[in-house]
């Protein structure tokens, strides 16, 4: 059924539809309205789920946690400061090898306190063991969700669903909403390897020496060190995992797209900008206009960052011979970590060696014009990368040293 | 994914002594206990178990008198501290190498 809602409707809708049985989350903005509808959606019967009111996001996902221990399918959301208040237990879901889904509506990170888009949430819990999926727009965000508890409940590694705050949680497009059906078809009831059982009681997560200990058998369990390893092959694991549960979709939805990039006019592309989210369909326009002036252009938008799929991307670059990475986010002192990754894989897997180079952008919600876009990619579009591989700001009102333009 | 994969990819324990092993090696002091000084030693009768009820890690039997297995007894001497009639002592394990 095609309907015109908000990104946080289309994400809630996606939770329905998986039936989410526990969700405990903490009102953030602008993830706020994701969880109001879903308290709404079981306050009126339509959803069969324990919400849990909880005074913090800590306590979110610890009860998350709980309840996954136990059996459940479960669901959290937050932003910003929020995301970063659970730090601690987003490590303890990912090495317990719980199928947790959460949904990230971007925002930047306080101080200065910023209620506004940007990724510095969610890029910063990158190393943490979580599956990080981006949306670029509504129908993707609806259908990731779907997919992401598909996909965590296979390998049992928690799914972060990445969307752009304000941007797509508030405002309104058209997007279908999978039949209830169908989607229970593709995802059915969430069957536990393990689950907590009074009748035979373990302890779940216990400490671990830095080698195996035996246990009340006898038998060596694995220490810290494989457990940890695990976590690290099964998320590599979890890329051609993806790609089963991208064509299970597509196979009973009748739609679906690459599960790791979106390539858009890349196919004889001499430059390629590179982002995340919705500023990837902002770029489409650029290019559109730099492709009219003879300069071919294309844009990748990378929906899969950890695992990061570098063989794929580094297949979809090596043919150029410049990638523009456009990023909201910093790794403070270095680059943008995207950047970090692509260069990476491209010293891995790309003979032909394109340039990079990097643009940090729309922090706390700073405006992105498609005309300072143009102007920043079109600078980009030679042979040197303009201005070398060092990274650049777009949008800046009074440069570092001080004066304003 | 299969339960018994599934327990490789986590740290898990089940109640039953020795999940880690024989934690009795890990002790630097161990508690004894004097049977004329303890409750149920002085009365030859079940009683108290004070150091039953507080031991962590379930090494204390409630016998007449208490026993503790040494194998896992850890040596943490919680019961020393609580037990009311002051009977067990905690005494260094080099005492015990030296014999």
């Amino acid at each position: 059924m095609q309907i015109i809602e908000t990104g946080n409707v289309a994400a809630a809708l996606g939770v329905k539809l998986a039936r989410a049985q526990v969700i405990a989350a903490y009102p953030i903005t602008p993830q706020t309205p994701l969880t109001e509808k879903l308290s709404e959606f079981i306050e009126s019967g339509e959803m069969q789920a324990e919400y849990i009111p909880v005074e913090s996001e800590h306590s979110a996902l610890a009860i998350c946690i709980a309840a996954a221990s136990a059996g459940a399918r479960s669901f959290t959301a937050t932003s910003s400061n929020g995301l970063l208040y659970m730090h601690e237990q987003i490590q303890w879901a990912a090495g317990a090898r719980l199928p947790l889904v959460m949904c990230v509506a971007n925002r930047g990170v306080g101080a200065p306190w910023t209620i506004w888009n940007d990724h510095q949430d969610s890029i910063s819990q990158r190393d943490t063991g979580w599956i990080q999926i981006y949306a670029n727009d509504h129908q993707q965000i609806i259908d990731s969700v779907l997919k992401a508890f598909c996909l965590a409940e296979e390998i049992m590694i928690p799914v972060m669903v990445c969307y752009d705050g304000y941007i797509l949680s508030h405002t309104h497009m058209p997007f279908d909403v999978p039949d209830s059906e169908i989607a229970d078809a593709f995802l059915p009831p969430y069957r536990p390897p393990y689950a907590l059982d009074p009748a035979d009681p373990a302890n779940l997560n216990t400490v671990t020496m830095p080698d195996g200990r035996p246990d009340v058998r006898g038998d060596i369990s694995p220490g810290y060190m494989e457990i940890r390893h695990l976590l690290q092959h099964d998320m590599v694991e979890a890329i051609p995992a993806l790609k089963r549960v991208e064509e299970r979709f597509r196979s009973m939805f009748g739609r679906g797209h690459d599960p790791y990039v979106e390539p858009y006019r890349c196919d004889d592309a001499d430059y390629i900008a590179v982002s995340l989210g919705s500023l990837s369909y902002q770029l489409h326009d650029v290019a559109d206009a730099l492709r009219a002036e003879g300069v071919r252009a294309g844009v990748l938008s990378v929906h899969l960052y950890r695992p990061f799929p570098d063989r794929i991307i580094a297949e979809a670059l090596n043919r150029c011979s410049g990638v523009i990475v456009f990023e909201k986010a910093l790794s403070y002192g270095y680059q943008g970590p995207l950047c970090s990754d692509i260069k990476s894989a491209l010293y891995r897997y790309a003979q032909g060696k394109p340039f990079v180079t990097n643009y940090i952008l729309g922090l706390g919600g700073r405006e992105i014009t498609t005309q300072d876009l143009y102007e920043a990619l079109k600078v980009s579009c030679s042979p040197d990368g303009g201005a070398g591989e060092e990274t650049r700001w777009i949008g800046l009102k009074i440069p570092a040293g001080g004066t304003q333009t | 994914m299969p339960a018994g994969d599934y327990r490789k990819k986590i740290s898990l324990s089940e109640s039953g002594p020795g999940d880690a092993g024989k934690t009795g090696s890990w002790r630097i002091v161990r508690p004894v206990i004097d049977p004329d000084v303890c409750i149920p030693g002085r009365r030859n009768a079940p009683a108290c178990y004070i150091c039953w009820l507080y031991c962590p890690d379930g090494v204390i039997s409630r016998s007449v008198p208490p026993g503790i297995d040494y194998q896992y007894c850890k040596g943490c001497g919680i019961c020393a501290e609580e037990c009311p009639t002051k009977a067990i002592t905690m005494v260094e394990e080099s005492s015990f190498i030296k014999e």
